[in-house]
């Protein structure tokens, strides 16, 4: 099975690739009653992707990526409260910018370090940002955030309505874009060598690639994608707080991915349904065990489906083909 | 006459008190069949190591061709054409033979950063890298799991994806070792095979391939040159004999 760029076999679009826009389209008839859900879902399944890019085909280990989830969505928010920018795709592109720089500069500090000490180090970039959030709170509103952001309509005529049609069209559509984006990276050389770096870097310096430098392109590109997430995430919720900065959203994106299969574009759509569909089940039946639901869920996946739930589906797959 | 294709000038090599290559001189010719042997522990690796980039000298200078090369990361004299090929292993096992090769291959005609084109229509690069493992006698195993391979023929991809980088120097560190002496017949052919043009420098502690691959020969023992010669000269001298052959003779 070919998951990322490779000289030897072809990577065409599938039909089961069809299921997760078809499902997007069910959902938006079948429960109207979940669409902000599903929109929540969707911006988490755009920055469980990022984070895929730079965990799953590059190899890079962080603890931190909820930064440029936040940075996009402080950026969308500051936009909109303190400098009445409330064009919406102004905010979007403004969010991805200053989220792929802060990528740009923080990865060329932190990715000549590997392992545990780069791990540190995204720890460490967090809980500095977070810190920022809190303390700039002329700029960020601190610990109560910025609510009342304003999103203008969609070309003048799509407003943002109460029971979240928009929201979630709008949401689709933006992952749906940077869904072929990613699709199309992955299975391309460059795919190809990152996948080389994350299998044996010391022979992909050998090979003559500048690992570094392919590495903070990576990591500039994903930190663009999360903030992406991020600024989505202010509009449809249309106010941010520093939830967004949390070592907790940093930790719950690593196991959405790990729930659904590292390495695998489809992985970080799984984990989000999977995980955020199962936090809403659990909180309506358990609302003060919810997490101890999540908790059990994990240890079963790490436990008995090591490539994660697709993994699992996969062996399950390749079972039933040989008898 | 012509510089070098390698050379180096008084190249040390300490880590803290231990000294693991000290002053060593060393030139390879162009199109040159060199061979470097020492009993373990001589610092053959280090010194192969340190030629790559992969470690940084202590002191003295690496010449490329007659540009001077010390300094410069391992992934720009990858660029210039020196290649190598790993004592131990280094393969993506987990990928297809096919694209051990093609990575290689991409890197050097730079198409790694392209992000929009299947790296699939690629064609001229897949068949280039098929070509190599054709030479080695490994078309039919192209699309295997490396990991899937026996050792042997994980040797000759090693060698397979060194020349996909079209070097002007190859380094390769003990291409047959581990390999079960049946199928290092084979690794023997394909060195014997490889173009003249390439200047090649092999570590090997198998005297049989030594002997019948180098016309040069260098001998290093706890970090420095011990003497250089012709395979007839080394054969003959009783220092080697004394620390090296006579020592064990066992490989």
């Amino acid at each position: 099975m070919i998951r990322s760029g490779s000289y030897s076999g072809h990577a065409r679009i599938g039909i089961m690739e069809a299921l997760p826009w078809i499902a997007a389209i069910a959902v938006y008839f079948l429960l109207p009653e979940y669409l902000s859900l599903g929109a929540r879902i969707m911006i988490f399944i755009l920055f469980t992707l990022s984070l895929d890019l730079i965990l799953g085909y590059a190899g890079i280990i962080t603890l931190g990526h909820s930064v440029f989830l936040g940075i996009g969505a402080y950026t969308a928010g500051i936009l909109s409260v303190k400098l009445n920018v409330n064009d919406p795709f102004l905010q979007l592109i403004a969010g991805c910018l200053t989220s792929a720089l802060f990528g740009l500069v923080s990865g060329a500090v932190i990715l000549r370090t590997r392992n545990l000490t780069l791990l540190m180090l995204t720890l460490a970039i967090t809980a500095i940002v977070y810190e920022i959030g809190n303390k700039a709170s002329s700029l960020t509103g601190g610990a109560d955030g910025l609510p009342g952001v304003q999103v203008n309509p969609f070309f003048g005529t799509f407003e943002f309505d109460l029971w979240g049609r928009t929201g979630y069209v709008y949401c689709a559509i933006v992952l749906f874009v940077i869904w072929f984006v990613v699709r199309r990276l992955i299975y391309s050389p460059f795919g190809a060598m990152l996948t080389g770096i994350r299998e044996n870097t010391p022979r992909m310096h050998a090979l003559g690639a500048p690992v570094y430098q392919r590495l903070l392109i990576v990591y500039t590109i994903s930190a663009g994608i999360a903030g992406i997430a991020g600024v989505l995430m202010t509009q449809v919720t249309q106010s941010v707080g520093l939830n967004v900065l949390t070592f907790e959203v940093a930790g719950d994106v690593l196991v959405m991915l790990i729930l659904g299969g590292v390495g695998r574009i489809y992985g970080a759509f799984v984990g989000p349904v999977v995980y955020m569909v199962a936090q809403d089940l659990l909180a309506k039946q358990f609302p003060e065990y919810w997490s101890f639901g999540v908790g059990i869920l994990l240890v079963l996946v790490v436990f008995f489906a090591r490539g994660g739930i697709l993994g699992l589906v996969d062996k399950i797959v390749d079972r039933a083909r040989t008898p | 006459m012509s510089a070098p294709a390698l050379e180096t000038r008084d190249l040390c090599k300490q880590f803290g008190a231990l000294t693991v290559a000290s002053n060593i001189n060393f030139r390879l010719e162009p199109g040159a069949r060199h061979a470097l042997i020492g009993p373990n522990g001589a610092g053959k690796t280090t010194f192969v190591n340190m030629l790559t980039g992969a470690l940084p000298a202590t002191s003295g200078k690496i010449m490329f061709g007659g540009e001077d090369i010390t300094q410069m990361a391992q992934a720009a004299r990858t660029k210039r054409g020196l290649g190598r090929t790993f004592q131990i292993t280094s393969l993506f096992r987990d990928l297809p033979v096919l694209d051990n090769v093609a990575l290689g291959i991409a890197e050097r005609e730079g198409v790694s950063l392209n992000v929009w084109k299947p790296a699939s229509s690629y064609a001229s690069i897949r068949d280039e890298s098929m070509a190599h493992l054709e030479t080695m006698g490994l078309g039919p195993e192209a699309l295997l799991c490396v990991k899937d391979l026996p050792y042997g023929k994980q040797r000759l991809v090693e060698i397979a994806i060194a020349l996909g980088l079209k070097p002007k120097v190859l380094l390769l560190d003990e291409p047959a070792a581990g390999v079960p002496s049946l199928e290092s017949g084979r690794i023997l052919d394909v060195l014997a095979d490889l173009p003249k043009d390439i200047a090649i420098l092999i570590i090997e502690h198998d005297m049989d391939i030594v002997f019948r691959f180098a016309q040069r020969i260098t001998v290093l023992v706890q970090g420095a040159v011990l003497t250089e010669g012709t395979p007839d000269e080394i054969a003959g001298d009783q220092r080697v004999r004394d620390v090296y052959l006579g020592e064990g003779g066992h490989d």
